[in-house]
């Protein structure tokens, strides 16, 4: 069941800051599309999705998940039906990785049998041997490991709506890809529609069928990657392609051969 | 030694019965401290005003002798058990009281967010994930207050509730050092093994709640 969002005038200034984190956020997310967004540090991209599940409330504006106002929903059955990748992860450190993935069905009293099966389904999605890995601790995996199980976490009430933050920033080059190549059948599967948190503008392009850039709390073009690319809206959008290229460009430039 | 080892033989039964006494005493003393000082530590994690309000008594509190009190309490409770028992309970309340609400301040915020964003409902979230990561850390105060509890409770003979205070006073009052010692070392050895009960406890605990990897 495709799920749409939509932001209508958001804005969100948080106590104390000189500026706001969201300014005058207008954007229309429709159902099954797979949204990044990218921007630097600071340019309110968690804030931005934390709206979506009610962690922060805005100052002004709506905001509509499949049509309905969050800010009228209970937000623990929201969220309950919201997967969401925090960007610190946030296993719990004193549940196994099994445990850690049934949190939500067990909040939603599916039976064991069902919860198991699917615990164990998702480890092997993201790559972790239900076998080897669902007894371990947090503690006991390491860092990209713990953002597979956050993850698979995020996955396991099978959400129509995912909000990913920074999902695989712990995550080296090859195993990321493969994460990505893994979250993109996910999404052909399922027709999930995902915000997906990055600042990696490489993979902001690869994953999103459209690209949100952001920057100091402001929309700079909601579009698809075709169209970022060859039509830059705004000056910080083409110094943020500009730094693109150079990494995808370095990536091949052999030691000693020099730019 | 032999008027040790005389003792022994001829009040074994009075000795075990002073042992339990004192057991007792600081058993119901913790007991009550931990129902009153665990949900107000919680409480005092939340609310910044009730933490300094709480702070403020129980430092005050923590400051007046423990005879002393029991002395103020005479008038008011009698004596025997009751006045011991709240003494012992006054004790014991703030090592648990701080590190109850320091344990729910420093909980791991993304941990939390994490629960909160999965749409985990507030009590839940409080017994299967703040409750187990913030116990190590308040059962610390509660291992504090144990062994303060039960040198403490000495004191209690003092207002007739028993215990192996008794030793002691009765000691002083016939000049018998063998008497003192026993008394002395029998506090000593028992908080010693209580003590290192409530430590592995204790590991075992931290171990759970993945402080330390197992
Ligand atoms: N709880 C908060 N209290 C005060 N200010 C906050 C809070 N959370 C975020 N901010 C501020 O809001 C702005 C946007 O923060 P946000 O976390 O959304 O950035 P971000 O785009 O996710 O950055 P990053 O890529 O570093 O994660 C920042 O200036 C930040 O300092
Ligand atoms: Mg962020």
């Amino acid at each position: 069941m495709p799920c749409e969002v939509e932001f209508e005038d958001v804005t969100k200034r948080f106590p104390g800051a000189a500026r706001p984190a969201l300014d005058h956020v207008s954007l229309k997310v429709e159902a099954g599309e797979f949204v990044t967004v990218l921007g630097t540090s600071g340019c309110g991209k968690t804030t931005m999705i934390k709206c979506v599940n009610r962690l922060v409330e805005p100052d002004s504006g709506t905001i509509r998940v499949e049509g309905e106002d969050v800010s009228a929903a209970d937000p623990a059955r929201l969220r309950q039906h919201i997967g969401y990748v925090i960007q610190k992860v946030g296993l719990f450190p004193h549940m196994t990785v099994g445990e850690n993935v049934a949190t939500v069905p067990r909040v939603l009293k599916w039976d064991k049998e069902r919860i198991q099966a699917r615990v164990d389904e998702l480890l092997a999605l993201v790559n972790l041997d239900p076998k080897e890995f669902a007894g371990r601790y947090p503690s006991q995996l390491s860092g990209g490991q713990q953002q597979r199980v956050g993850l698979a976490r995020a996955l396991a009430a099978d959400p129509s709506l995912l909000l990913m933050d920074e999902p695989f920033g712990a995550i080296d080059a090859i195993n990321r890809e493969a994460l990505q190549d893994e979250l993109l059948r996910i999404h052909q599967g399922s027709r999930k529609t995902i915000l997906f948190v990055t600042h990696d503008i490489n993979e902001a392009l690869k994953l999103g069928t459209r690209v949100l850039v952001m920057d100091a709390g402001r929309v700079q073009q909601f579009d698809t990657p075709k169209e970022i690319c060859e039509h830059p809206a705004t000056d910080f959008v083409r110094s943020l392609l500009r730094s693109g290229e150079f990494r995808l460009r370095s990536a091949y430039v052999e030691p000693g051969e020099g730019i | 030694m032999q008027n040790v080892l005389a003792y022994f033989s001829q009040n074994g039964t009075e000795f075990v019965q002073m042992v339990a006494t004192h057991l007792w005493l600081s058993a119901v003393a913790l007991a009550l401290a931990t129902v009153i000082a665990v949900p107000l530590g919680i409480l005092g994690a939340r609310f910044r005003r009730l933490d300094s309000v709480s702070e403020g008594v129980w430092g005050t509190l923590r400051i007046i002798p423990s005879l002393a009190l029991l002395l103020v309490l005479i008038p008011v409770l009698g004596t025997g058990t009751l006045p011991a028992v709240v003494s012992l309970t006054v004790l014991a309340i703030p090592p648990i009281l701080i590190n109850t609400t320091t344990a729910f301040k420093t909980l791991p915020a993304d941990v939390l967010e994490a629960a909160e964003g999965m749409g985990m409902p507030p009590a839940r979230e409080l017994l299967t994930v703040k409750l187990p990561l913030a116990l190590p850390v308040a059962f610390a105060g509660f291992r504090t207050a144990t062994s303060e509890v039960i040198a403490s409770a000495m004191l209690a003979a003092y207002i007739g509730a028993g215990g192996l205070g008794d030793l002691i006073f009765t000691g002083l009052g016939l000049m018998r050092t063998d008497l003192l010692w026993i008394g002395g070392l029998s506090v000593a050895a028992l908080s010693l093994a209580v003590g290192a009960l409530l430590s592995l406890a204790e590991a075992r605990m931290r171990r759970r709640a993945g402080m330390v990897a197992a």
